[in-house]
């Protein structure tokens, strides 16, 4: 018999039941929880007449919805006050713990959950927000489930699920000064296309993916989603057992040692077989940015953007109701665009090394007068990380916004909304019409490109800073 | 609490004729703030739909007198994007009952399942059928029989199988929906929970 992938391990072992034709009962477990996916579920549990089944499973956090300036004070929006007022009656009613607004351990779901140690090797994990893929990195089984799904958990912990089909993409070599791993998955789309993974969960191996930090392989596996794919994981190996250890909700002592052991045996199998096997090199992959309305229209910085000939015939008719959206003329230069708006910041690159990164490139200079630059960590604790770091003075010296945490403009559902018809470079993981407010164009890029943009007011290679 | 349970219907069919059709656009985050699940029908495609200042866009399909129906037609990839169960509750609530696509999104599908919309996945030349028939006839109508999984163009007799799982089938015809289920094998689950510690 051939051996098991990584995926099937951690799967298999949280199978319940298996329905005759259907799905399986998959027992969850760690249970992430926010203030716009919920209600709806916990509405569903109190109309059954049923309470929370492993309430100590679940942990929330309100960030899709919070204003992130003068969180200290009650918030203005009445909508989204009641929405997140109604998160903290829930979680009171139910027993779920809480990190509201102000908690030191605040911040986007996917930020706090790898930070607090919630986030473990082997788990399955689930979160009503599709980017519950980051978790992946640590090589668990995590991925974004509807409303419908939020309630099954509150309710028994489990959850039905078709067993997805199995790919591996690797990637091998080194990669280039000045590219990051968001180059990585956003080369990796750009492949795949938006829809090329769909119907599969993505294990990212290869030199190139061993070689990445931790918050590197978050940030791969938080974008598998917009290649369609369920999710993305990762072999935990050292790298993980070190980030881990010593996080608040970590095993610890002799305890932590026993599950480095279990952890160990994480891996897939020499001849596991997978649906799918893709290998792309390190050396290839450049600093890239999106210039459609899908994260799969991306190109290399220093690219054009593809002709209408250059595109699959198929596709014409949408690829020019994309541009055209964009303003942007098939063929053009994507470099030395004017931007209006620089966001940093999201699940996909709110971390601190994020921050890090942004400000070695940004430390004694000025942005660009005509650039609105917002930087939005990712939790309370990566904003008292950059202020005990200097990071945030530096930044704000620069001429950079620093904002509270939150989900701020990589959705738009506050009032960090990009201006209609202005172009912002994000760090963020979507680019859809209107995604950062009606009317915004937003192209996709690493915080490197963010920083570069800001500085020069174009969009520029960072290469090409020195 | 149980979903509607599916009836076979014929209908007149809305096109949208667009690839990558995703949760942002189906329904913009701006609108995710309500608490219930109704009223989202109102927002389905909103800046599609509508101008800034609020007037409908005469050339957006929904808006267009001449389409109406239960059944929705999106180009490839349609729900893709996140997973918000708002995308499957706006289109349920406008008052569509069947999406037909060549290609979901993995997570729209299964939200669309579990509200009782059913995602009816075609092969790309049927979907090309599709959308020649209405642009032809914009009332032509489309037969969507779920107990034998078939949809069939009534103009020209085309007809094509489509695929759902036996238990999901079960489960819109009856209604069943997936947490009675497991609120059912409860002890199970507290078992499978001794037996891993
Ligand atoms: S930061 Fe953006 S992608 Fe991440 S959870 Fe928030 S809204 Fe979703």
């Amino acid at each position: 018999m051939a051996g098991k992938t990584l995926f099937d391990k951690i799967w298999d072992a949280h199978v319940v039941d298996k329905i005759k034709g259907g799905p399986s009962v998959l027992y969850i477990d760690k249970h992430l929880i926010h203030e716009v996916t919920s209600p709806q579920a916990f509405a569903g549990i109190d109309s059954r007449g049923i309470s929370v089944f492993r309430p100590e499973q679940t942990v929330a956090t309100p960030d899709h919805n919070v204003p992130t300036v003068d969180q200290h004070l009650p918030i203005k929006d009445e909508l989204s006050r009641f929405q997140v007022n109604k998160l903290t009656e829930n979680c009171e009613k139910h027993g779920v713990t809480l990190y509201g607004l102000n908690h030191p351990y605040q911040g986007i779901v996917h930020v706090i959950g790898p930070e607090l140690g919630i986030t473990q090797p082997g788990m399955t994990m689930v979160c009503g927000d599709s980017h519950t893929s980051t978790h992946g990195a640590f090589g668990s089984v995590a991925f974004g489930i509807g409303t419908s799904e939020v309630e099954m958990v509150l309710a028994t912990q489990c959850i039905l699920q078709p067993k997805p089909k199995k790919m591996r993409i690797s990637v091998e070599g080194e990669l280039s000064e000045g590219v990051t791993a968001k180059d990585v998955i956003l080369y990796i789309i750009a492949k795949i296309t938006a829809s090329g993974g769909t119907g599969y969960f993505i294990e990212y191996a290869g030199s190139a993916i061993r070689d990445l930090s931790m918050e590197g392989r978050m940030t791969i596996c938080n974008m598998s989603i917009e290649s369609g794919a369920r999710g993305g994981l990762i072999a935990p190996d050292q790298t993980t057992f070190d980030y881990v250890k010593g996080r608040e909700f970590a095993p610890k002592g002799e305890e932590f040692n026993q599950a480095v052991e279990k952890w160990r045996k994480l891996k897939s199998d020499d001849d596991a077989v997978f649906d799918k096997e893709l290998v792309f090199e390190a050396a290839d992959i450049e600093p890239m940015i999106t210039y459609g309305t899908n994260p799969g229209m991306g190109a290399k910085i220093k690219d054009h953007i593809p002709t209408v000939e250059e595109v699959d015939p198929a596709t014409r008719e949408s690829y020019k109701k994309s541009l055209a959206y964009m303003g942007f003329e098939p063929g053009s230069p994507i470099e030395g665009r004017e931007v209006d708006y620089v966001f940093v910041g999201s699940c996909t690159n709110g971390r601190i090394e994020d921050l890090r990164e942004v400000v070695k490139f940004v430390k004694g200079r000025r942005k660009a007068d005509q650039v609105t630059a917002w930087i939005v960590p990712g939790s309370k604790q990566v904003e008292k990380q950059a202020n005990e770091e200097g990071i945030t003075a530096a930044l704000e010296a620069s001429g950079f916004k620093l904002r509270q945490p939150g989900c701020s403009a990589c959705l738009a559902m506050n009032d960090d909304k990009i201006p209609e018809g202005k172009l912002a470079v994000a760090t963020s993981n979507r680019n859809f019409e209107g995604r950062q407010g009606p009317g915004s164009r937003t192209m996709l890029a690493s915080p490197l490109a963010a920083a570069a943009a800001a500085l020069t007011g174009r969009v520029t290679d960072p290469r090409n800073i020195n | 609490m149980s979903i509607e349970k599916f009836q076979n219907i014929e209908s007149a069919a809305v096109p949208i004729p667009i690839e990558n059709v995703d949760t942002d656009q189906i329904i913009p985050a701006r609108f995710l703030k309500a608490t219930t699940r109704e009223g989202f029908g109102e927002n389905l495609f909103r800046d599609w739909r509508y101008d800034k200042s609020g007037n409908p866009k005469a050339d957006f399909p929904l808006n267009n007198p001449k389409f109406s129906g239960a059944i929705l037609v999106g180009g490839k990839n349609f729900g893709s994007g996140s997973s918000r169960e708002h995308a499957a509750w706006a289109i349920h609530d406008y008052g569509f009952k069947v999406v037909i696509s060549n290609f979901f999104a993995d997570i729209f599908k299964n939200n669309a399942l579990n509200n009782g919309l059913l995602p009816v996945q075609v092969s790309d030349n049927f979907l090309v059928s599709i959308f020649k028939a209405i642009e032809a006839d914009a009332g032509t109508l489309i037969k969507v029989d779920l107990e034998k999984q078939e949809i069939r163009l009534l103009a020209t007799g085309e007809s094509e199988f489509f695929q759902i799982t036996p238990y999901k089938k079960e489960c819109l015809l009856n209604g069943y929906d997936d947490i009675e289920y497991l609120l059912n094998i409860k002890e199970k689950i507290a078992q499978f929970e001794k037996s891993r510690t």
